[in-house]
């Protein structure tokens, strides 16, 4: 490695370690675009800090002279970016995680491109920042890039700005320019709420203002970046904080111990302090703070540890430990900034996972309040979010979690959601507050049961859910079983999608959002009547997996059957009974399944009926035959 | 009140990603190559579940041409910590005796290790494996998530890599998908040499310098470590003082000369050299776009 710079290394290598060793460290962002210089940023902290090698410098040197945009001289942009085909197309569209070090400090750079449509990708860079630097091109000044910069920074968190006017050697170093420049920026960042702004004049190109004072400054009384970034005191606000430390593991190995693993998210525990685990609200004292190297007398947030109790309360992952003093708020719905990141849009109440600290729940989110344009900051109306836009949404969990608002602890109230197909990150969130009614409407405990219910009906009850095309024959089945489950003496019911819609779904149509809607009303209902202890037939379309896989969890694994009415669509046209295909075709029925809409495939159905080789009658007891042997219903 | 250190902090971070991924995979697995990084990563494995032992096994991707001193090291560690270590061998590499001389680096490398890693992940259905890797180690590592996910091929696609943030990592995955996680990632080369010098950590005696036979070839020095090792007409080992900077099969890995045999001297030399620890890696000499197609064929 070639920071030879430091003379300790040769002389007193102990003392060096220890220095080292000894080292705080900084993660920060880069915001700005290519034009701003911010690429040749970072290469040239990484140069200016030694940290570029020989045979990397030997690269930098025939590729500057092949591709680089210097003219020959070195181009420190062509250090830091990565994968071939974003070199091909010369640009970075994604965030890529560069390192270097002083004696003081080692640094970890999110690196993210700039540009409006990668706000996914500032946000995830900036996500983990203590500080982010802003680049200004001095022959711009502020410009909407700015203003989104900051206003992402401002929203994710960062308390640490640094404002770097770059390229001042292109405006011959002028003190003018950059005065005017920080008066305007500061009016602007006072407006969205930034406070500490350190505001510096350099040349990244030129070396100015890098690592020391540059004379081409003399007017300049301020630290160079190096120096502010080793000194800043990333005041970390969570030690201060309440303790708090999500369960990521039991630690159990053997029947003496019962340790609880997570890292401290926030403030600092002691042996003796009494704690509380959320969302049961148990209480008790820690014990020990068990380590690999021993116990520790405390231990801040940060650090990984191992918890200990005084009593034999239950806590399990997802579980978060907090001062029994100061307890996170427990909520199941909230309002949240909400950044969208993937291709797809939201689909509003749409069931999702949702994760936040060590626990993933079901989430759906309601049509947006408002979308934020992140150029103006105006608020629009917005029916979704799509790649890279920002909203402000309610959002509904099927169970309580423990929380803190995201401005008073950004592990407490940051959150991802997840694709439940696809499993992909589609979103990241910032929890504002828990909705009041969240908090006033209370769960009343019932003391007839379920089981209670459904002994005195002498069965098992269960969600029979039919999904297939229109016209595949679902209701023609389902009416057959009905009436054979009654022959046997059951107590059913029978949800038939087309009867719904003349009531409890009247107000609703045949969009994507309408149909998730539709759908998960009709959930809601089957699990009441499941819960009245029937055997409740359900037949609707259905089209999507993830809103079938939503009522599957909803009801309950072990209560829930799912029939594929399998139907080709061209018997389905073909029977047409009610002459919607027609319709369709004819182009007077927008959305239709099976024409220009999707029908997701179910891919493991619990019974899968074939109708064309299969008669209403055999299908029934087919299912019937499920619904009794294994539900002994 | 006095901050953490950056390698009490790297530290932490490292324990909770190992600790989330084994509360999300349902078989996870840690690929041990017996290098430093791997030291690293298993001390730290020890760490993160301490009082209990790391609840996964160690897989070695083993190719018959590591050092002998490796196997030696491996045994005895995983012996000394009880683990349970699993070596696996491609058998088709086996049967057709693929070695670095006939076959060439890129034949060897490719069928040993990358072929031999599918094989062994999909034999033992793991559908997570801890590597060792560093962003910082290659430029298009740099952008490599810490969860990473790769397709029932064991393909790495970075269109679909999902976006990481704060402290959530997203482990989910399809049936036959896996993923790799690399609690490393945002670890350098000289933020190992200081832990293990802090904590004291075992390595292998490969990467202390120490009179060793080697032959000069390339401008490279190649240890004959056994007699498999095939001599050019008049090459003849010459007993040197060397010393290995990166650990790997021992006719593709470079010997450096030194005299740096305590942890202190190899830590002072590394400060002082000028070249970069994979140089000493046969397998990345070609173009520098090579690791990234490397990690697309599902190479770690």
């Amino acid at each position: 490695m070639a920071h030879v710079a430091n003379e300790l290394v040769a002389t007193d290598i102990e003392a060096y370690l220890d220095q080292h060793e000894h080292k705080s460290m900084l993660r920060f962002i880069t915001c700005g675009s290519v034009d701003d210089g911010k690429s040749t940023l970072i290469g040239r902290l990484l140069y200016d800090t030694k940290l570029v090698f020989e045979d990397h410098l030997a690269a930098l040197e025939s590729d500057s002279k092949k591709v680089g945009t210097q003219g020959g001289e070195l181009d420190f942009a062509l250090l830091v970016d990565g994968l071939a085909a974003e070199r091909e197309q010369g640009i970075t569209i994604d965030v890529a995680y560069r390192f270097f070090s002083t004696e003081r400090r080692k640094f970890i750079v999110a690196d993210t491109p700039g540009h409006e449509q990668y706000t996914r990708n500032m946000v995830t860079g900036g996500s983990t920042a203590e500080l982010a630097v802003i680049l200004i091109d001095a022959r711009k000044g502020v410009l909407t890039q700015t203003r989104r910069h900051s206003f992402l920074v401002s929203l994710l968190g960062i308390r640490h700005v640094v404002l770097a006017v770059n390229k001042l050697d292109l405006v011959g170093y002028s003190e003018a320019v950059f005065r005017d420049i920080e008066a305007d920026y500061r009016t602007f960042a006072e407006e969205i709420g930034l406070a500490d702004i350190v505001c510096i004049p350099m040349s990244a190109l030129r070396g100015d203002n890098i690592t020391g004072p540059s004379a081409n400054t003399a007017w300049y009384r301020g630290p160079s970046l190096i120096d502010y970034l080793e000194s800043v005191v990333v005041a970390d606000d969570v030690h201060a904080g309440p303790f708090r430390m999500p369960v990521q593991w039991v630690n159990r190995p053997n029947l003496d111990f019962r340790g609880f693993a997570g890292l401290i998210v926030g403030g600092v525990v002691a042996p003796g302090d009494r704690v509380r685990v959320l969302p049961s609200g148990s209480e008790t004292t820690v014990s020990s703070i068990v380590t690999y190297d021993g116990e520790l007398d405390r231990a801040v947030a940060g650090q990984s540890v191992t918890l200990t109790f005084a009593d034999e309360v239950d806590a399990s992952r997802g579980d978060v430990i907090v001062a029994a003093s100061a307890p996170a708020g427990i909520a199941d719905e909230f309002e949240a900034h909400l950044v969208w990141m993937a291709e797809e849009p939201l689909v509003p109440n749409r069931s999702y996972l949702l994760k936040i600290g060590a626990r993933t729940v079901g989430a759906a989110v309601d049509q947006p309040k408002y979308k934020v344009n992140v150029n103006t900051l105006e608020h629009t109306a917005a029916k979704t979010l799509e790649l890279n836009e920002i909203g402000v949404c309610n959002i509904y969990l099927d169970r309580a979690v423990p929380f803190d608002p995201y401005t008073a602890n950004r592990d407490m109230g940051g959150f991802i959601l997840i694709d439940r197909l696809t499993n992909t990150t589609v979103g990241a969130g910032m929890l504002h507050f828990a909705l009041r009614r969240a908090q006033n409407v209370h769960w009343q405990a019932i003391e007839v049961d379920r089981e209670a219910r459904a002994a005195l009906k002498g069965q098992r009850p269960s969600v029979v859910w039919f999904t297939g095309l229109s016209g595949a024959g679902k209701s023609t089945i389902a009416n057959v079983v009905e009436q054979k489950l009654l022959a046997l003496g059951r107590h059913t019911y029978l949800l038939d999608g087309d009867n719904l819609r003349h009531g409890l779904t009247r107000d609703l149509g045949f969009t994507t959002a309408d149909r998730v809607e539709n759908i998960r009303r009709t959930a809601e209902v089957a699990a009441l009547m499941a819960d009245a202890g029937l055997i409740v037939l359900v037949s609707l379309i259905s089209p999507y997996r993830a809103e079938r896989q939503m009522a599957r969890e909803l009801i309950g694994d072990g209560a829930f059957l799912e029939v594929f009415v399998d139907t080709p669509l061209a018997v389905a046209e073909e029977r047409d009974r009610k002459g919607l295909y027609a319709k369709a075709r004819r182009g007077e029925l927008p959305n239709f399944t099976g024409i220009d809409a999707p029908y997701e495939v179910p891919e493991h159905p619990d019974v899968h009926i074939r109708t064309p080789d299969m008669s209403p009658e055999d299908a029934a007891d087919a299912v019937i035959a499920q619904v009794l042997r294994e539900r002994g219903g | 009140m006095r901050g953490l250190t950056h390698l009490q902090r790297l530290e932490a971070e490292s324990i909770h990603i190992l600790r989330e991924a084994v509360a999300e995979a349902e078989r996870p697995v840690m690929l041990y190559s017996v290098g430093k990084d791997s030291s690293v990563m298993l001390r730290l494995a020890m760490k993160a579940f301490h009082p209990s032992k790391p609840p996964f096994p160690l897989l070695h991707v083993d190719t018959t041409w590591k050092f002998q001193a490796m196997y030696e090291f491996r045994d005895k560690l995983t012996a000394e910590l009880g683990l349970d270590l699993i070596v696996y061998r491609n058998p088709e590499c086996i049967e057709k005796g693929i070695n670095p001389f006939d076959h060439g680096s890129a034949v060897h490398t490719d069928m040993w290790k990358t072929e031999g890693l599918k094989q062994a992940l999909d034999l033992y259905r793991f559908d997570l494996a801890f590597g060792g890797a560093r962003r910082d180690e290659e430029k298009s590592r740099a952008k490599e998530r810490v969860f990473s996910i790769r397709s029932a091929q064991h393909r790495w696609d970075p269109k679909r890599q999902r976006p990481e943030l704060w402290r959530l990592y997203n482990a989910r995955t399809a049936p036959g998908e896996s993923v790799r996680v690399f609690p490393l990632s945002n670890w350098t080369e000289l933020d190992i040499w200081l832990y293990i010098h802090r904590e004291q950590i075992p390595i292998v005696p490969l990467y202390y310098a120490a009179p060793r036979p080697v032959v000069e070839r390339d401008g490279t020095l190649i240890m004959v470590d056994d007699d498999r090792m095939p001599l050019e007409p008049g090459e003849e080992p010459q007993l040197r003082s060397v010393r290995f900077r990166t650990l790997g099969c021992y006719p593709l890995t470079g010997a450096i000369e030194s005299e740096a045999s305590t942890l202190t001297g190899i830590i002072q030399e590394m400060l002082l050299t000028t070249t970069s620890e994979r140089q000493g890696r046969v397998i990345d000499h070609d173009s520098s776009g090579s690791m990234e197609k490397k990690k697309q064929e599902g190479y770690f």
